[in-house]
């Protein structure tokens, strides 16, 4: 919202000049301080000098150029006369112009000089209201009043040194869309006196109705609760909007069309209440408000034809639509140059349906914003009045007296408050004074409930029961003191302020007019806390296992599409094929939310390949979405007066699709850095399977590694990973292995990229249900260290061989295999094709002795024996 | 020798005769059989395809043969040149199934083959990750606990249960990502949620009061990508719920975090504001933590991190709307509550004088690298 200060000292009685710098900083800071942030300040008329009055004595027209040109004599009065060329030709001799002399500066630092052109020489230039930037017009130049004086310097004569402030007004503070309202909040914090623009000009009896105005009716009462028309006859449509009309119009960023239009905007700009001025000789009967009809078409303003919504809201007569109530006129019934008796619309319109309206036809005005943040109820008959009082005495018209109602009374809202209730939500003392005199400032009028303050089960809400119970006045001392605690205000909000409906809108209004500066800062009291879940903390520590591995983290966009499903080879029926659909995708090109965060973190290894990175191991923590089958379609919207019940949550989760969190790793180029030391070493599927292992080591669960065939990765190079529990229970947790090729080649990855990824919700669902660790006991009689060298055909997983080897210790009796690890893996001629050899070192350890080389054999030999059982090893020399 | 000849070259013409040219689609079809993979398939198209195979040499020649025996000559040169295409084809997609069928069972290895890394690259966490841990664990310290929930919203928790009617311009302003619905044009009640206060909803309605949350995660917005704002992003927010909460209290826990996360003795400032979901609500600024202000102070010197503003903005927060505690079963009579949250790509941005956004969404390796392991 741009408004200039001049308008609104009008308003709120404040001693401060355009010029005065510091003066205006103070304003801006006020103003931002009670809610309505000021997010520019821009000094005007400031950077223009040198531009007179003048009077066009007369007017020469030049031919022999590609355009008329007109070389004119002028005068300012000083007793020189001066010759200036010009291109317009909207004027005649004895009009008064905007002369800028030679030296003159206009705005955007542009400076006039005198100098010849046309065969001619121009002693400076006639000033167009473009080139003075008062506003958009540079059809021709500008016609001063014939009574503006002669030589008068033109910048102090129009009043174009002024200030605009540009502020953003939230949404909740539609009365800040107006003069009235920021002149409102200005004279508060100035504490100077405020003059309401609705209360100006108005005639002897607003409301009164008379059957000379044209009729009109409310049809549908939900959108509409009231509306009054107007009449001014007799006007000379060619009469010029005044020029300090057009210039307040101009900084508030208006344009200026005609003298009825201009009218309507500027006291929508001044009182916030939109108006609409219609050519009667264009209406056909009585006007009613109604909803859209099947079928029906409008020709708005901006010469769009619109079908119509059976939702929409409209102005109407005999003819059909005739407007889109509070959002844009027709064309039909516009005023134009030959418009002389106009009739003037004032409504309040439902915030709610204008909204809808406006956003189905996509069609936002300075109308619709007003009204669906709310626009004062009462406006209606006062801006209408104000319209035709005005655009008669400016167009030459008489008022029709009286005008034409439809409508109801509007119960103001009434709200029963506690009188501390402010103190208490902002935590220090105001007291009952304070309290009453900032509501009565934003126009609420204040009485003291009947009996409260012997009887405080009013139950009217928030603030309003009885004090916190539970010994809070001696925890702290500094609350709830208050001069009247029993006491129980009923408020009265002003009918400019739609948005006060509740105990705590009126708390806060008291809160931000006495500062939230002055709020205190209370120490902050320990709570009881439990810290961080398992989850929270696994989550922790595998990111950080990860990255100490040598795993940059990267956040992926979430988006995808059947085409990334295509690139990773995904069958039809897959599951990951099931994504979330989006209505309004960022792009049309990925609307879908991702099932895998593989695409997502293939992309963004392409990305740093692109950079010149060539060892680049990733790996991002993510949610995937996976649709539930059978959701019901629709989530539904709940009540908000009461907490939903356990079947209302249920159905909200039920359509909600799943969400785990998933961890990926990406690695190609080398695992290990070539240097001095040697070559590097390339990553692999191995370093994908480690990086999985990594995960599974941070949750401490048992898992095992399996050979697999699962898209999108080489089907020879491909392990899932599974978490067994000691009950035989299993979960698959993922995938690892070295890429498809065809996966590798649709991501234009590097040959041999190797990926992993793991669903972290089935880990921590598994960490949950593991308990707590069971260490071992720590014996300490000596280690017993056997080495054995098993041959087994080449398709056996060393996984198994370790497993029935550690099956076979265990049996042994009373030794316990410590650990097992692989020392040497073997292929070639000694073992024979087909075949591989894989070396163990096993350690044995006894509770209560030293092991006999007996023991130890013996328990090898079980291992061994129960390996051959399992997995046919044959034990290679022993 | 490509350029065509007015005069008829009995020389060079001979590479025309039929017996050549089956000669020379002979040798090409059978060096495409002979290939035994990829790289062999792609030697022998260069020689029997490319620019200086004899089939497209011969073809050059055409234009050197008398009108007359043109037509003739092209057809069958086309004819020979089609027929090795065609078997490049074929045996370029053979050769891909024999991969996808032998090569890539040849390469089977044991995946369950342990492995140890003696050394590794340069690897480190998001700053979004660790700049959003360090920020929950200022409120973790002082009894918050972290509270989650999903990315895709219920429309209910996202605006709804936060007091943001339906059509008001403030659910507007939140350029909402939909779900779609089952039908095109129909609704799904669900929607990327547009901010982390959901959570808050969710956590009234299954934690025990008093409560004391804290609640990190992404958010998304149909946002323009620029320097200052992204479609996706991160938000962490606190809430507390209990008897007697003041505004006093929010401020409080508002320094106490600014202390924490950015020094101490910066002061911070609350201006009113708009939240559906807050009354009153307020942004928070806080003192520049480079220039302490002094920025903005006649003569200072000109500050990069505040724009020489001397403030920083930096959060959203208010004193939680009855209205909202009631959408979730809580007595406004007896419990109050304060929320407040902030985005962390902003405080990142702030923190670590980062100019770009963009810079936290790339994934550019050299971004995450120069923060480590902890920020
Ligand atoms: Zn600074």
């Amino acid at each position: 919202m741009r408004l200039p200060l001049s308008w609104l000292l009008e308003y709120a009685a404040i001693d401060v000049s355009p010029d005065d710098a510091d003066g205006v900083a103070d304003l801006s800071r006020r103003l931002t301080a009670c809610g309505l942030e000021v997010e520019s300040v821009e000094p005007v008329g400031h950077d223009i000098s040198g531009v007179v009055v003048a009077e066009v004595l007369d007017v020469a027209e030049l031919t022999g150029f590609s355009k008329p040109i007109r070389y004119c004599r002028v005068s300012i009065a000083d007793g020189q006369q001066r010759h200036v060329i010009c291109g317009a030709r909207n004027f005649a001799a004895g009009d008064r112009v905007a002369l800028a002399l030679p030296g003159a500066m206009l705005p955007g630092g542009f400076e006039i000089g005198a100098r010849k052109t046309y065969g001619r020489v121009s002693e400076g230039m006639i000033c167009s209201a473009l080139e003075l930037a008062v506003g958009e017009d540079h059809s021709g130049i500008m016609v001063l009043p014939a009574d503006a004086p002669l030589g008068a310097d033109f910048v102090t004569y129009a009043g174009l040194r002024d200030v605009v402030f540009d502020i953003n007004v939230t949404p909740d503070k539609g009365f800040a869309l107006s003069v009235r309202g920021v002149a409102r909040e200005l004279a508060i914090s100035c504490q100077v006196p405020f003059t309401d623009p609705a209360d100006v000009g108005l005639p002897a009896d607003a409301t009164a109705t008379s059957p000379e105005v044209h009729p009109v009716s409310i049809e549908d009462t939900t959108a509409c609760d009231r509306i009054v028309l107007r009449e001014v006859r007799g006007i000379d449509p060619a009469t010029p909007t005044p020029l300090a009309m057009k210039i307040r119009l101009a900084r508030a960023g208006q344009r200026s069309v005609s003298l009825a239009v201009d009218v309507t905007n500027y006291l929508m700009l001044e009182l916030g209440q939109p108006l609409h001025a219609f050519d009667r000789a264009r209406l056909h009967g009585p006007v009613v408000v109604r909803r859209a009809q099947p079928g029906e078409k409008l020709e708005t303003l901006d010469h769009v034809v619109r079908t119509l919504d059976p939702e929409d809201i409209l102005i109407t007569d005999e003819s059909g639509p005739i407007s889109l109530a509070g959002t844009m006129g027709g064309v039909a019934t516009e005023v134009s140059d030959s418009s002389h008796d106009v009739v003037i619309e004032a409504a309040h319109f439902s915030a709610r349906g204008i909204a809808r309206m406006s956003r189905r036809h996509k069609l936002g005005s300075e109308a619709s914003a007003r009204f669906e943040r709310g626009v004062d109820p009462q406006l209606p008959h006062r801006a209408s009045a104000r319209a035709t009082t005005m655009l008669a005495a400016l167009g030459g018209g008489t008022v029709v007296p009286g005008c034409s109602f439809a409508g109801a009374e509007i119960e103001p809202v009434r709200i029963a408050m506690a009188a501390d209730y402010p103190d208490r939500l902002a935590g220090l003392v105001y007291g009952l004074e304070t309290v009453q005199k900032r509501l009565r400032e934003v126009g609420c009028a204040v009485a003291h409930m009947p009996g409260s303050a012997a009887d405080r089960s009013d139950g009217a809400g928030a603030g309003s029961g009885a004090a916190a119970g539970g010994g809070e006045g001696a925890a702290r001392p500094d609350h709830g003191r208050h001069d009247r605690p029993d006491l129980t205000l009923l408020v009265t909000a002003p009918s400019w302020r739609p948005d006060l409906t509740d105990p705590a809108d009126l708390a806060e209004e008291v809160i931000r007019l006495e500062g939230y500066q002055n709020i205190p800062a209370r120490a902050v009291r320990a709570v009881g806390g439990r810290g961080l879940t398992g989850r929270q903390r696994l989550r922790r520590s595998l990111s950080r296992a990860l990255a100490a591995d040598g795993y940059v983290e990267v956040i992926c966009s979430p988006f995808t599409s059947v085409l990334d499903f295509d690139r990773l080879q995904l069958p039809a029926g897959d599951q990951r094929r099931q994504a979330v659909r989006l209505a309004n995708p960022l792009s049309d090109d990925e609307p879908l939310m991702r099932t895998t965060l593989l695409p997502g973190i293939f992309r963004t290894l392409a990305r740093n390949l692109g950079r010149g990175f060539t060892d680049v191991s990733l790996y991002e923590l993510g949610m995937v979405f996976r649709p539930k089958s059978g959701a019901p379609p629709l989530a539904p919207i709940l009540p908000v007066d009461r907490a939903p019940t356990e079947q209302e949550v249920a159905r909200l989760g039920a359509a909600l699709p799943d969400q785990p969190l998933h961890v990926a790793a990406v690695m190609t180029g080398n695992a290990e850095p070539a240097g001095y030391w040697g070559a590097g070493r390339p990553a692999g599927w191995q370093d994908a399977i480690e990086a999985a292992r990594l995960v599974l080591r941070s949750s401490r669960l048992t898992f095992s590694v399996r050979a697999d065939q699962h898209q999108p990765w080489h089907p020879g190079r491909c392990a899932a990973i599974v978490i067994g529990t000691e009950q035989g229970q299993e979960w698959l947790a993922g995938h690892a292995g070295e890429l498809h090729p065809r996966v590798i080649a649709a991501f234009g990855l590097p040959a041999r990229t190797s990926a992993m990824e793991l669903d972290l919700s089935v880990i921590t669902a598994a960490a949950d249900a593991a308990g707590p660790v069971q260490p071992p006991s720590l014996w300490s009689y000596p280690l017993a260290v056997q080495d054995v060298a098993l041959v087994v055909p080449q398709a056996v997983p060393a996984a198994d061989v370790e497993r029935a080897l550690a099956a076979g210790a265990a049996a042994a009796g009373d030794v316990r295999l410590e650990s097992l690890s692989l020392f040497d893996l073997y292929t070639g001629g000694q073992v024979g094709e087909g075949f591989k050899s894989l070396a163990y070192t096993l350690r044995f350890r006894a509770p209560d002795r030293t092991l006999t080389a007996e023991e130890v054999r013996g328990a090898r030999d079980a291992a061994v024996a129960e390996a051959a059982r399992q997995t046919g090893a044959v034990q290679r020399g022993g | 020798m490509s350029a065509p000849n007015k005069a008829y070259d009995p020389v060079e013409a001979a590479t025309l005769s039929a017996g050549e040219l089956q000669r020379m689609q002979a040798d090409a079809l059978a060096a495409i059989a002979a290939a035994a993979n990829l790289d062999e398939l792609k030697t022998a198209r260069l020689a029997h395809a490319g620019d200086r195979a004899p089939l497209t040499l011969a073809n050059a020649e055409i234009g050197a043969l008398p009108p007359a025996a043109r037509a003739d000559a092209g057809k069958r040169v086309g004819t020979a040149r089609a027929a090795v295409r065609a078997a490049l084809v074929q045996r370029q997609a053979d050769l891909e199934a024999e991969r996808d069928r032998r090569v890539l069972v040849d390469e089977a290895v044991d995946v369950t083959l342990p492995w140890d890394r003696p050394m590794s690259l340069d690897g480190a966490r998001h700053p979004v990750t660790t700049v959003g841990e360090r920020l929950a664990d200022v409120f973790v310290s002082m009894g918050y606990e972290i509270a989650e929930g999903p990315e895709v919203e219920a429309e209910w928790y996202n605006f709804d249960a936060l007091n943001f009617p339906p059509d008001h311009p403030a659910r507007e302003m939140q350029d909402t990502i939909f779900v779609a619905g089952a039908e095109p044009g129909e609704r799904s009640g669900m929607v990327l949620r547009t901010h982390t206060s959901p959570v808050q909803i969710r956590a009234m309605l299954t934690r025990p009061l008093p409560l004391y949350v804290v609640s990190p995660g992404k958010c998304y917005r149909s946002d323009a990508l620029d320097a200052t704002h992204s479609p996706v992003f991160h938000q962490i927010e606190c809430l507390a719920v209990d008897e007697g909460l003041t505004m006093a209290d929010l401020r409080g826990a508002i320094n106490a975090f600014v202390e924490a996360m950015f020094g101490e003795g910066l002061q911070t400032r609350l201006r009113p504001d708009f939240f559906p979901f807050t009354e009153p609500s307020a942004d928070v600024s806080m003192q520049c933590h480079v220039c302490r202000g002094a920025s903005a102070q006649p003569g200072g010197q000109p500050c990069r991190v505040c724009r020489s503003q001397g403030w920083i903005e930096l959060a959203g927060c208010g004193m939680v709307n009855p209205r909202v505690l009631v959408a979730c079963g809580i007595d406004p009579d007896r419990y109050s509550g304060f929320a407040f949250g902030l985005g962390i790509e902003r405080s990142v941005l702030v923190r670590h004088g980062v100019a770009d956004i963009r810079d936290t969404l790339e994934g550019d390796v050299r971004f995450s690298r120069a923060f480590g392991m902890e920020a």
